[in-house]
C-alpha cells in the first residue's frame, strides 16, 4: 500500500516511463523564500482589494497568448512592405503597435540581417527578452552557458545551432543590458516571391528572430 | 565620425547594469536611446532620476583581444551616460 510509506523518497519511480523518458521528481519540496514572498504579496494585494484573482489569471492568459507568431507577422509584413520595414527599423515598438499587437511599454529595436551581417540577441545580465511581442523565451536563452558564450564565441554557438556563417559575414551580438529589447529581422529566403504575407509568416521561426536560426525554406 | 567612448572601469557595490566584461573597454556610440530611470536606484525602490542611455558598439578584438573568434565582429550594449567617458584622441 503506497500510504504505508513514511518516506516520500519511496514514491520515486525508477528507470524509464512507458514512453521512454526518465521520470521527473515531483516538485513537492518546500517553497523557496521568493516563492513564499510572491504568494504573500499576491494574497495581500487581493485581500486589500488592489487586484482580484480573476485579474491576475487574465493577465497570465494575456502573456501566455503571446507567441512567436506575433513577431513572425511583423517580419512577414516587413518583407513585402518596404515602407513598413523602414518604420520597423526606425521604431520597432511603434511598428508592432501599428499591426495591432499590445506590447505594453516594450522598447523594441529591430536589427536587420543582410548579406554582410548576422545579428544575435542575448542578455548576459539576466534574461531580458521581447516577451510582450514574442511570448516567453526558450529555456536555453536563460542558461548561463548561452548567456556567457553568445558574447564570447558567437560563431561557435551558432555552429551548434546548425548555422555556419562565412567569415565575410560580420556577426553583430546585441547584449540587452538595460531598457531596450531586441528582435532580429531575418533576411527573406530566396524563392519566396509568389508567397502571401501569411505564407511568409509561416516560414519565420522563433530562433530566426533571436538570431540562432534562419527562416524555413518554402 | 562616431563618438568614441570608454566604459568606466569602476566596481561600485550594489545593482549596476554594466557587464563586467565591458568595463574599461572602448567603443563607439551606435545611437542615443533617450533617457530612462536609473536602474541603480530603481533596484532599491528609490525615486530614480532619468539618465541618458546609449547603445555602444565594441569590436570583439577590443573586448577579447587575441581570443576573439573574428576581430571585426561586434557587440552592442546599452550603457548609461554616467558610466561613459569620452575618449580624447591626441594629434600625433
Amino acid at each position: 500500500m503506497p500510504h504505508d510509506h513514511h518516506d516520500h523518497d519511496d514514491y520515486h519511480h525508477e528507470g524509464m516511463s512507458s514512453s521512454g523518458h526518465p521520470y521527473r521528481a515531483d516538485n513537492d519540496g518546500p517553497l523557496t523564500y521568493w516563492q513564499r514572498m510572491e504568494i504573500a504579496v499576491r494574497e495581500l494585494l487581493v485581500e486589500k482589494s488592489h487586484l482580484t484573482p480573476a485579474q491576475i489569471a487574465t493577465q497570465i492568459e494575456v502573456m501566455d497568448a503571446r507567441s512567436p507568431a506575433n513577431g513572425a507577422a511583423v517580419v512577414a509584413r516587413a518583407w513585402i512592405d518596404p515602407d513598413f520595414k523602414a518604420r520597423l527599423l526606425s521604431d520597432a515598438s511603434a511598428a508592432s503597435r501599428e499591426m495591432g499587437f499590445d506590447i505594453g511599454p516594450l522598447n523594441l529595436i529591430a536589427v536587420e540581417n543582410t548579406a554582410d551581417a548576422h545579428n544575435l540577441i542575448v542578455c548576459t545580465l539576466c534574461s531580458c527578452y521581447p516577451r510582450n511581442l514574442l511570448g516567453l523565451p526558450p529555456d536555453w536563452y536563460k542558461t548561463r552557458e548561452y548567456r556567457s558564450r553568445a558574447v564570447r564565441e558567437p560563431r561557435a554557438v551558432l555552429r551548434e545551432f546548425g548555422l555556419e556563417l562565412a567569415e565575410s559575414v560580420a556577426v553583430r551580438v546585441h547584449d540587452s543590458t538595460a531598457d531596450m529589447r531586441y528582435m532580429v529581422l531575418p533576411a527573406r529566403p530566396e524563392g519566396t516571391e509568389g508567397l502571401s504575407q501569411e505564407q511568409l509568416a509561416s516560414l519565420v521561426t522563433r530562433d530566426s528572430m533571436i538570431g540562432t536560426g534562419l527562416p524555413r525554406q518554402p | 565620425m562616431a563618438e568614441r567612448v570608454r566604459v568606466k572601469a569602476l566596481t561600485p557595490p550594489g545593482h549596476v547594469r554594466v557587464p563586467w566584461y565591458l568595463r574599461g573597454k572602448t567603443g563607439e556610440i551606435e545611437r542615443p536611446l533617450g533617457a530612462f530611470h536609473n536602474p541603480e536606484q530603481l533596484a532599491y525602490g528609490l525615486s530614480a532620476e532619468e539618465k541618458p542611455l546609449y547603445r555602444v558598439r565594441f569590436s570583439m578584438a577590443e573586448i577579447w583581444g587575441d581570443a576573439a573568434e573574428n576581430p571585426n565582429d561586434t557587440l552592442d550594449a546599452e550603457i548609461y551616460a554616467h558610466w561613459l567617458e569620452k575618449v580624447v584622441i591626441h594629434a600625433a
